[in-house]
């Protein structure tokens, strides 16, 4: 019986793996310079989304939409399609697209303000309808491009340019769960939470991503995938506390997890008089 | 196809789907909406899909989703649900998207009524939402025309890439007349190949980008330029209008469109037969308005009077191309009354007979 052979790496192997790239720029991403502020998650999430269109090989028939608020140049980065849509109406604009072209990928990229304020009614009646559209939800808890003015997610307390004394609740509400909100619905959908402030959070984001996209590639169902996200330049925190901000004050109250698969059905409520 | 008794809002509906649309986003409200019944049944025949929006905001949105996907696209509506439309119209005119809007106009302000109306005019057609633009707009006086121009508006709308609205009183909408449509009418030979629309990006095109936001001074001054230079193509070559009577001479020339022009012809061919010398002015195309044609009309007549349902819009027009060179007298009905032909002769004589005021300066 011979001894099994041992491969040697000859130095010019060994040389060419080890300046092989191990980590690249997406295809779907443009070599192009954000706009975004330094320490902002955008930049994460942008890619996540690339990394996704890349590997399900959909980028060439990908439509994404923009929204209005800090990602509304968004169609300059990615390396698709793209729709610039008016404040809110991008889960319409996606809707257009999809039923006029059904073999498209269409997906929304939208903020708190867009979609949780005045994109309300849009985004509920898309997810409503299962609609075959993925939206990629930021949650950074503030209106960023306006200049850090409340926003419907903005935590109890909170300040900001337009709750100079913190969010009263008994005014403003509380912060609306979307997440939460979306997964009510009847329609079967994928619905699910992540953050972006930890590298081990950015990992399982990214599944979540991927798992949206793929439920929409499969022509399945309306699937919406809400991040958190920093924003240390209307926080008023460097980047490092704004990641540990989202720890400490925003996942307590938006629990990560996956709040809706396709064959969930309804959730069944407790029955009267057990409350 | 043989001749069909439709009602208006059926022969746009079907128009609409012999010119190779396949696709219709809208909301209820009255008095337009067989225009969607119609379509919800009739659009899943022909392969074609229908959505109700949960508004005409998210209709209007669709729209933009689609059109920039590269497809021919539909939605009607009504005043108060037009209003509301205007904010995708907007950025369709900023993003150069070709869409058919149909506006079966009703009494306003506000919720107003129900009933027929033209107070939508100036709405439609000194633009309608924010910023520089105009949107082609196409009135019809019968059920047959409210076909062929719907056909044509998705024709217009394709050549200059811009939404094209056909202006319908509510009279159209729920008249019934005989119609004859083509089986298919397939888009002009002349439109160009939609090569800027998101349909995928494959590398073999520039990529895609349906957007009305240019945040540079200059870039979007260019871009204005560009449309303003649209529009004066448009003025250019798409005016349409019809005359009545222009043959020898008549000391009275009445300028209305839509269904009101209807009325209009009926009193004029009575007081023809009376030996009263009027002919009539009908504006097809109120974006491009045919000031040209108008004011070359209204060289022989010693007046003009226009009728409208509303308090004086398309008047502004008329004074416009005219200035002060023919006293412009007026008659029109809001709330949704309609002009009967009485009426409109006796204004007529009263123009005549000089028994009338001109419209003042204030």
């Amino acid at each position: 019986m011979s001894s099994p052979a041992v491969l040697e790496e000859t130095p010019a192997a060994a040389s060419e793996r080890t300046r092989a790239p191990v980590f690249g720029h997406p295809e779907s991403l443009r070599q192009v310079i954000t706009h975004y502020c330094p320490g902002c998650t955008h930049g994460v999430i942008h890619r996540l989304i690339a990394e996704v269109l890349d590997e399900l090989g959909v980028r060439e028939r990908t439509v994404g939409v923009s929204p209005v608020g800090c990602a509304v140049l968004a169609y300059n980065y990615f390396n698709t399609d793209m729709h610039e849509a008016s404040h809110g109406r991008a889960p319409a604009v996606a809707t257009g697209i999809k039923r006029g072209r059904p073999d498209l990928v269409v997906f929304t990229y939208q903020e708190d303000g867009d979609l949780a304020s005045i994109g309300l009614s849009e985004i509920l009646h898309c997810a409503n309808r299962g609609e075959k559209v993925t939206v990629i939800f930021v949650n950074n808890a503030i209106y960023g491009m306006t200049g850090g003015q409340m926003a419907p997610t903005t935590m109890p307390g909170q300040v900001t340019t337009t709750s100079p004394l913190g969010r009263d609740v008994s005014l403003a509400g509380h912060p609306l769960r979307i997440a939460e909100l979306v997964s009510a619905l009847r329609t079967p959908a994928f619905i699910a939470r992540g953050a972006v402030h930890t590298p081990l959070h950015v990992v399982e984001a990214r599944r979540l991503v991927r798992r949206a996209f793929q439920y929409q590639v499969e022509g399945c169902c309306f699937s919406l995938v809400e991040l958190l996200s920093t924003c240390p330049t209307n926080w008023g925190i460097p980047p490092h506390e704004a990641c540990a901000w989202v720890e400490k004050n925003m996942v307590p109250y938006y629990p990560l997890g996956v709040f809706k698969t396709p064959d969930g059905g309804d959730r069944a409520p407790r029955p009267l008089g057990r409350e | 196809m043989a001749r069909k008794l439709m009602k208006g809002t059926e022969a746009i509906a079907e128009a609409a789907i012999r010119a190779g649309c396949r696709l219709f986003f809208g909301y209820p409200i009255t008095p337009q909406n067989e225009i969607p019944e119609y379509l919800s049944h009739r659009l899943p025949q022909v392969g074609g899909t229908y959505v109700q929006a949960e508004s005409e905001v998210a209709a209007s949105n669709m729209l933009y989703g689609a059109s920039g996907a590269g497809v021919r696209v539909l939605t009607s509506s009504s005043s108060p649900g037009i209003s509301l439309m205007q904010e995708a119209v907007s950025y369709m005119a900023g993003a150069e998207l070709p869409v058919v809007i149909v506006n079966i106009m009703r009494a306003g302000p506000g919720l107003g009524g129900i009933l027929p109306s033209q107070a939508d005019y100036l709405q439609a057609t000194k633009g309608g939402g924010h910023g520089d633009y105009r949107v082609p707009v196409l009135g019809p006086w019968s059920v047959q025309e409210a076909a062929n121009l719907t056909m044509e508006a998705f024709d217009i709308a394709d050549r200059y890439r811009t939404p094209v609205m056909v202006l319908g009183d509510g009279l159209i909408g729920q008249m019934m007349e005989p119609v004859e449509l083509p089986d298919e009418r397939p888009p002009a030979p002349d439109l160009p190949p939609k090569t800027w629309a998101s349909t995928g990006w494959k590398g073999d095109r520039p990529r895609a980008v349906i957007n009305s936001l240019y945040l540079d001074a200059d870039t979007l001054e260019a871009h204005n330029r560009h449309l303003q230079q649209k529009y004066r193509q448009i003025r250019e070559r798409e005016r349409r209008f019809q005359m009545r009577f222009e043959e020898g001479d008549y000391d009275l020339l009445v300028v209305a469109y839509g269904t009101v022009a209807r009325v209009a012809l009926s009193a004029i061919e009575e007081l023809r037969e009376q030996g009263r010398r009027v002919a009539l002015f009908r504006p097809i195309s109120l974006y491009p308005y045919p000031y040209r044609e108008l004011a070359a009309a209204a060289e022989k007549a010693r007046a003009v009077l226009v009728l409208e349902l509303s308090a004086g819009q398309m008047l502004e027009d008329v004074r416009l191309a005219l200035g002060r060179s023919r006293p412009v007298h007026f008659h029109g009905r809001t709330g949704g009354h309609l002009i009967s032909p009485e009426e409109a002769a006796n204004r007529m004589v009263e123009v005549l007979e000089g028994r009338s005021q001109e419209v003042a300066d204030v």
